[in-house]
């Protein structure tokens, strides 16, 4: 009864969408508002729709309801509640309810706080947000329905996916879909503006937000991924560069640009036309991700079941959406005026430079994603395009784009003094290079690329220090009256300067963990030892233990560091019954130098085992800087002049602060 | 600085950057792109000692032997030619004779193929498609779908 309200309720769902999908546009044509104002009950109605039926699948997955297909298929009763819950999206069907959920989370919002948006605007952002609701719950009505029953009922379900149970993973899904999905937001808002052929300062103040935290959703859900596959694939790696990441890593890199030309935008009223076309970009390059995973066009742990009917009915929504979209901009976007100008250097420019590296780096991530589809689309070879391709043509446009970070907020809007910049960021110049120096010094191995990436984190790391001391006039006045101006410094500062030094921390981390990472490769007997990075590693033999629903082999093993004892670490093999599968459980030792890593491998003849142990120098700086970024984010979507719901009033204060705080 | 200066200037720095980026691709796409090889393509192909490949196909059966420390060979196979490989290091988790598996290294003037790396996915009934294709066009292979008996509301 229940899995039946449920898929009632998403049928509800679809109808009420394409309700609100066709009346508003109408209402907007006729300049009826009766009409136009129906978009914000369908969007609250449709929000509560999407939530009933994902509670209903929940409580199939809670109570282990195995005459539901799809419960049977991806859990069991013996599995712990939280991968009960978190099984509910871990499978293609769920997913959807839950990405269709979030979406209309986000159109709910908009119909709920967005009082203070024009008419116009919020009914056709509405009924935007409404059409792509209507193409995913069509999509999940007709080829993915998570409540089909089976009967007979089975006894017991058939389990989820080992690797997939895992707290970072429970929760990784949740967090990228909040971020695709919140791009929509931007989407629609764009092509609501494309409708009405006009667009102004308070779009991107309304769009900035909603980008800003999608960015932030995305930030922490690849994050997550990134950390999970580090300790739970026991490959020691923390990205593979393999499709389905490069499909969440593309609309990360729009997005990325999206937030910072929305900025000119708003307090410059420039690039109108080019953040229009990037927040289509930024969306369509999420719809895509979904289309890579689904469509069973890839290989990858992520790739869901493959179904050729499914590909192509999501293959038909992009080609709906990017270029139902793309056409209207085509059409539309020369009516959009003109903005305000401004020198090549200034804060302007230097944030089309950002917009410029990041798009044309994407681009790159772009080609190396698809070009082996589409070789063997058109000529049936099969390649594969991995690490050493994005190594040589990412990294190269990255590197400018870090070193022109510090400079952006340093330069004033419109016209911008260059060389003041750089003698405010000769603090930041003269660490970055001593610690080039000094590892250069120090360390003969690893590649030569490695002390400038260091270099370059820490440029990052002072220079987005700098932008805080500069702001409060540090050295130029009294210490007591710049902690007073420190404090004073708009939330959206603290933002900046916190996600820019993330960026640098994550440099740290990539490059420390790339250039000196040590591996062994050994075959140990009980009581053999290995030594790596300064640690003294003894096997202690394996022994079997009983999980809740699985068996393990774990194979302790001491360590030690000159001679003191460090900790025991205790990798194994887990075999699940119940999914006839298996996993290796790293050993994981974690200090501030890096991570110690050890995976057990397979037993050998003579009673000893393959190991393999890892020193990942920083490695845990990666996450930390993502961490920040998306710390900065909040920091930023707190401050008061970018709060959504409140615009009106606060924008006198904000001309106030843009003339008097804002300009360094 | 007139705005057409400026224009000029934001342009001539997009053609700098986009032309660095295509040149970059073009340059990474000569050198670091991988090829997919079956046991069968090999035999039938000219293909350098050294060059880096992936070459994918199921574990015979029987074939797995473990050497002295960490080496395993086994063969992998398409069914219609064998090769025997050589690889160091931990096998993934599903590695199993009779499975599908994806190995990327070099062949060894010797004939054999000595893999750095062993991709076998995390799914009892994982088949990687390239292998499947293959395997299809050799008429080895079917889908074998287990929910297929299930029968559906």
């Amino acid at each position: 009864m229940i899995a039946e309200t449920g898929h009632y309720a998403l049928i509800l769902a679809l109808g009420v969408a394409i309700v609100q999908m066709v009346l508003p546009i109408i209402g907007t044509r006729l300049n009826d508002p009766r009409l136009a104002a129906v978009s914000i009950p369908a969007a609250q109605l449709q929000f509560i729709l999407v939530c009933v039926a994902f509670v209903a699948l929940t409580v199939a997955y809670v109570t282990s309801d195995f005459s539901v297909l799809n419960v049977w298929q991806n859990s069991h009763s013996a599995k712990p509640m939280i991968y009960k819950i978190s099984g509910v999206w871990g499978n293609h069907e769920g997913s959807m309810v839950l990405w269709v959920l979030i979406l209309a989370l986000f159109g709910a919002a908009v119909a709920t706080f967005g009082s203070n948006l024009p008419r116009r605007l919020q009914a056709n952002v509405l009924a935007v947000q409404g059409s792509i609701a209507v193409a995913f719950l069509l999509f999940i009505v007709m080829t993915s329905n998570p409540f089909l029953r089976i009967d007979p009922a089975p006894f017991d379900g058939q389990g989820l996916n080992p690797v997939l149970q895992d707290p970072a993973l429970a929760f990784h899904p949740p967090f990228l879909y909040a971020g695709y999905v919140g791009f929509s937001m931007a989407f629609s808002f764009a092509v609501a503006a494309l409708i009405d052929g006009r667009i102004d300062a308070a779009w991107a103040r309304w769009v900035r937000p909603w980008t800003l935290a999608a960015w932030m959703f995305l930030t922490l859900g690849i994050a997550m991924g990134s950390w999970w596959a580090y300790y739970e694939l026991g490959w020691g790696g923390f990205w593979f560069w393999d499709p389905v990441e490069n499909a969440s890593f593309m609309p990360w890199l729009a997005g990325t640009a999206l937030l910072h030309s929305a900025l000119v935008m708003e307090k410059r009223d420039a690039l109108k036309v080019w953040t229009v076309l990037l927040a289509i970009i930024t969306f369509s390059l999420s719809l895509m991700g979904a289309f890579l995973v689904r469509s069973g066009v890839l290989t990858s742990v992520h790739a869901f079941a493959v179904d050729p009917e499914r590909g192509v009915f999501i293959l038909g929504i992009m080609a709906v959406f990017i270029g139902g979209s793309f056409a209207l901009f085509a059409w539309r976007a020369p009516t959009l005026s003109q903005g305000g100008l401004f020198a090549p250097i200034s804060r302007e420019g230097a944030l089309v430079l950002n917009n410029l590296l990041l798009t044309v780096s994407c681009a790159a991530v772009f080609v190396g994603t698809l070009y082996p589809l589409a070789l063997e689309a058109v000529s049936g070879e099969k390649i594969s395009v991995g690490a050493p391709f994005f190594n040589l043509t990412f990294v190269p446009l990255m590197i400018p784009l870090l070193m022109a970070v510090p400079f952006g907020p340093l330069l004033a809007w419109k016209r911008g003094d260059l060389l003041a910049a750089a003698q405010r960021l000769t603090v930041a110049a003269v660490v970055s290079l001593a610690a080039m120096i000094a590892i250069l010094a120090t360390h003969q191995s690893g590649p030569w690329l490695a002390p400038l990436g260091i270099g370059l984190g820490l440029w990052l790391i002072v220079g987005a220090a700098t932008e805080l001391a500069t702001r409060s006039k540090l050295t130029e006045v009294s210490l007591a009256e710049s902690w007073r101006r420190l404090r004073n410094l708009p939330r959206a500062a603290y933002g900046t300067a916190l996600a820019h030094a993330g960026l640098g921390v994550m440099v740290l981390g990539l490059v420390g963990t790339t250039a000196w990472r040590s591996e062994r490769i050994e075959a140990l007997v009980p009581g053999g030892t290995v030594n790596i990075a300064g640690y003294e590693l003894t096997f202690q033999g394996v022994k079997e233990r009983q999980g809740p629903n699985y068996k393990e082999l774990a194979g302790p093993f001491s360590v030690t560091r000159a001679g003191q004892p460090v900790t025991t670490l205790i990798p194994s093999k887990r075999a699940y019954s119940v999914e006839k599968s298996a996993t290796t459980e790293a050993g994981i030792y974690n200090s501030w130098r890096g991570d110690l890593y050890i995976v057990l491998g397979d037993p050998l003849k003579d009673g000893g085992y393959s190991v393999r142990v890892y020193f990942n120098p920083l490695v845990r700086l990666i996450w930390l800087g993502a961490l920040l970024m998306f710390l900065g984010g909040g920091v930023s979507l707190s401050d008061r002049r970018l709060r959504v719901g409140a615009p009106k009033r606060a924008k006198p204060k904000t001309q106030s602060a843009l003339s008097a705080g804002n300009s360094p | 600085m007139t705005r057409k200066q400026r224009r000029g200037v934001l342009i001539g720095t997009c053609l700098v950057v986009l032309g660095v980026a295509v040149g970059l691709v073009l340059y990474a796409m000569r050198d670091s792109i991988v090829f997919f090889y079956s046991p069968s393509d090999i035999a039938k192909m000219e293909i350098t000692p050294g060059q880096r490949i992936r070459l994918g196909g199921l574990v015979e059966t029987g074939s797995v032997k473990r050497d002295e420390g960490t080496t395993v060979r086994f063969a992998v196979t398409d069914g219609a030619e064998v090769l025997p490989v050589t690889f160091t290091g931990v096998l993934p988790d599903l590695f199993r004779e009779g499975q599908g598996v994806v190995t990327e290294g070099a062949l060894m003037p010797d004939g054999t193929f000595k893999a750095d790396n062993v991709l076998a996915k995390h799914d009892e009934n994982y088949m990687p498609p390239e292998v499947a294709a293959k395997l299809k066009e050799q008429g080895i292979w079917r889908h074998g779908d287990t929910n297929a008996e299930v029968k559906t509301q």
